[in-house]
């Protein structure tokens, strides 16, 4: 294997800078090509996603009327895939079911008062706040308006946040 | 020193002439220097295609229709349930035959020179085995599916800045759903294969650019006896493929692949597990904080493990197993070793430490991942110190027992994940 260069060299004294150049733009032009078949699947699946998403721009889910939810309560809400929490001020707020851990579905436990996820054990209090790990993030939340004593939940994405905050609820 | 050649040869011999050399050095015969593993899972690719490809009738990917067409396959009265069990279990086995090839060929020493490049190669159709296996999970759209996937995307999306973006673009949305079922699809049965169709033939030319298989450096003045391909090694490798085809078959036969209940993105089963081969990663996500679970440690161990040829004096003699007797040793008490030592830390942080663990995301950086990361590189190095001042091992093989106690962290995680984790993914005792 070592001999070859020197070989080369007795028969090609200098390597012509024509060879060097072709060598040099077959590899330039294999990349590029590379690129360019990369960035065409890249675009295709970036295009599936969007669809996806102008599918979904907004997709409103009536929840019912308000007197329906008692304070400090929490009701699932099947069509929408998310709970209805009634803080015990009176305030609502649209939990999604997803672990914040790895997206298990977590069912609220009426008796602890708590969201315990079958996964990995994660806990989570009625406004979505973690009490106990491996979950870091709190419940995500969808945005909810009342309209007319109807309680209306946008569930086109679930927003994510690091803390609890009253904003994130409807008041009455 | 060529012993025999035949005179005549049919057709079908000058086409398996086209794939081997003609002759090939005797010692690279013996079982025991590869024990067929390369082989293996070539044989094993061929099945999976062919078994694929038959797939392509009886399968139907659509979220209303994959469910109900994989039952069909197992209801009608023909053979396609049983070619699903062959592809099932021969994408199982793909996985465990290549990643035993991947330490075969680093523990014979078979990494140096012109092998070097071939071995990233190798590294990268061995991570593409992995995602194909993993596209191909969902694919059944059944609970176990379903969640498997759900869970490992979401492991992704703790990859920093990218994660996020990553994840919704091969799931082609939000959540798991129709569009993730089409991308996996796609990718599982064309984007991924032609990809490894076109790798794996540029690895078997390297590996006949760097000679053929590993062997012995030849003394001076010692020229190699060498043997004719035709019969020598195509009986050889026509054994060990057919034994592994036959078993393989016999296996499908008897074992059906899993099927659980339809997908029901509102219930998760309980314990909610991703494929068997990412149960060591989900495993250390239990422990550690996310970012350090699933990308800085795997990223650190692929980069370990790619490399490794390029470490000055870190390649272990060609064709010697652990480098000989002592090294064999070694490296039995490097995995040993390593595998004890993370159980016991499994179960230590499961009853002392996790459960007392307040979700506070700026002390569990530092508890959950700079800390046990500094550790296990601190035990790392005084590892290799001691072995090689004071047990005057060779750098390389030094180097052989990181590499053995990693794969004794990855099994103990593993086996620890699949096995030992019930609802809650609580600690339990299997059956």
């Amino acid at each position: 294997m070592k001999q070859t260069p020197v070989l080369e060299k007795q028969i090609h004294p200098a390597k012509p800078r024509r060879r060097t150049f072709f060598t040099w733009l077959w590899g330039t032009l294999i990349t590029i090509g590379c690129i360019e078949i990369g960035w065409v699947v890249g675009t295709i699946f970036k295009s599936r996603k969007q669809r996806e998403e102008t599918k979904r721009a907004e997709h409103l889910i009536e929840a019912g009327l308000i007197e329906n939810y008692e304070p400090g309560s929490v009701t699932a809400v099947p069509e929408g895939q998310f709970y209805i929490s009634r803080l015990d001020d009176g305030s609502f707020i649209a939990l999604s079911k997803n672990c914040t851990h790895l997206g298990c579905s977590v069912p609220w436990d009426e008796k602890k008062q708590t969201f315990v996820c079958p996964c990995h054990g994660s806990t989570f209090d009625q406004t979505g706040k973690v009490l106990s790990s491996p979950a870091i993030r709190p419940l995500d939340y969808f945005p909810a308006r009342i309209e007319n004593g109807l309680l209306r939940v946008d569930i086109a994405t679930p927003l994510k946040r690091q803390a609890f905050d009253p904003s994130q609820t409807v008041q009455m | 020193m060529i012993s025999e050649i035949p005179e005549k040869r049919s057709a079908f011999t000058h086409f398996l002439l086209h794939l081997h050399p003609r002759t090939v050095p005797a010692e690279t015969l013996r079982y025991q220097l590869s024990f067929g593993l390369g082989g293996m899972a070539a044989a094993l690719f061929v099945t999976l295609v062919i078994t694929g490809i038959l797939q392509l009738l009886s399968y139907s990917p659509a979220t209303r229709s994959a469910y109900q067409s994989i039952q069909l396959m197992y209801s009608t009265h023909n053979m396609a349930g049983y070619v699903r069990n062959i592809h099932f279990w021969a994408g199982n086995m793909l996985v465990i035959v290549s990643a035993l090839h991947l330490l075969r060929v680093y523990l014979t020493g078979a990494l140096s020179g012109s092998r070097r490049f071939n071995w990233l190669v190798g590294i990268i159709i061995f991570l593409i085995v992995l995602f194909a296996n993993f596209t191909g999970y969902l694919l059944p759209w059944d609970q176990l599916a379903y969640w498997a996937v759900t869970i490992f995307t979401n492991m992704a999306t703790y990859v920093p800045v990218i994660g996020g973006w990553l994840i919704e673009t091969l799931r082609g949305g939000v959540e798991v759903g129709p569009a993730t079922l089409e991308n996996f699809f796609a990718l599982h049965v064309g984007i991924l294969p032609a990809g490894l169709i076109f790798l794996l033939i540029w690895h078997f030319w390297l590996i006949r650019k760097a000679g053929g298989l590993i062997q012995s450096p030849a003394l001076p003045g010692e020229s190699k006896k060498r043997v004719a391909v035709v019969p020598h090694l195509i009986q050889r490798e026509a054994a060990t493929g057919l034994c592994l085809l036959a078993l393989l078959f016999v296996f499908s036969a008897l074992v059906d692949a899993p099927l659980a209940e339809q997908a029901n993105p509102g219930e998760s089963p309980n314990p909610a597990k991703a494929a068997w081969y990412f149960m060591g990663l989900q495993e250390l996500l239990l422990h550690l904080h996310p970012v350090f679970a699933i990308c800085i440690i795997p990223l650190l161990i692929i980069a370990g493990f790619a490399s490794l040829p390029y470490w000055p004096d870190a390649t272990l003699p060609a064709a010697r197993w652990f480098g000989g007797k002592k090294g064999a040793r070694l490296a039995l008490v490097s995995v040993v070793g390593s595998f004890l030592t993370v159980i016991l830390a499994i179960i230590i942080d499961e009853y002392f430490f996790r459960a007392t663990t307040s979700p506070q995301t700026e002390i569990i950086w530092l508890t959950r991942g700079i800390l046990p990361l500094m550790s296990l590189g601190l035990l790392m190095v005084v590892f290799f110190m001691v072995i090689r001042k004071k047990n005057n091992y060779s750098k390389a093989q030094a180097v052989m027992a990181l590499i053995m106690a990693t794969s004794g962290f990855i099994i103990g995680l593993t086996v620890v994940g699949i096995w030992f984790r019930g609802p809650g993914m609580a600690l339990t005792w299997p059956i």
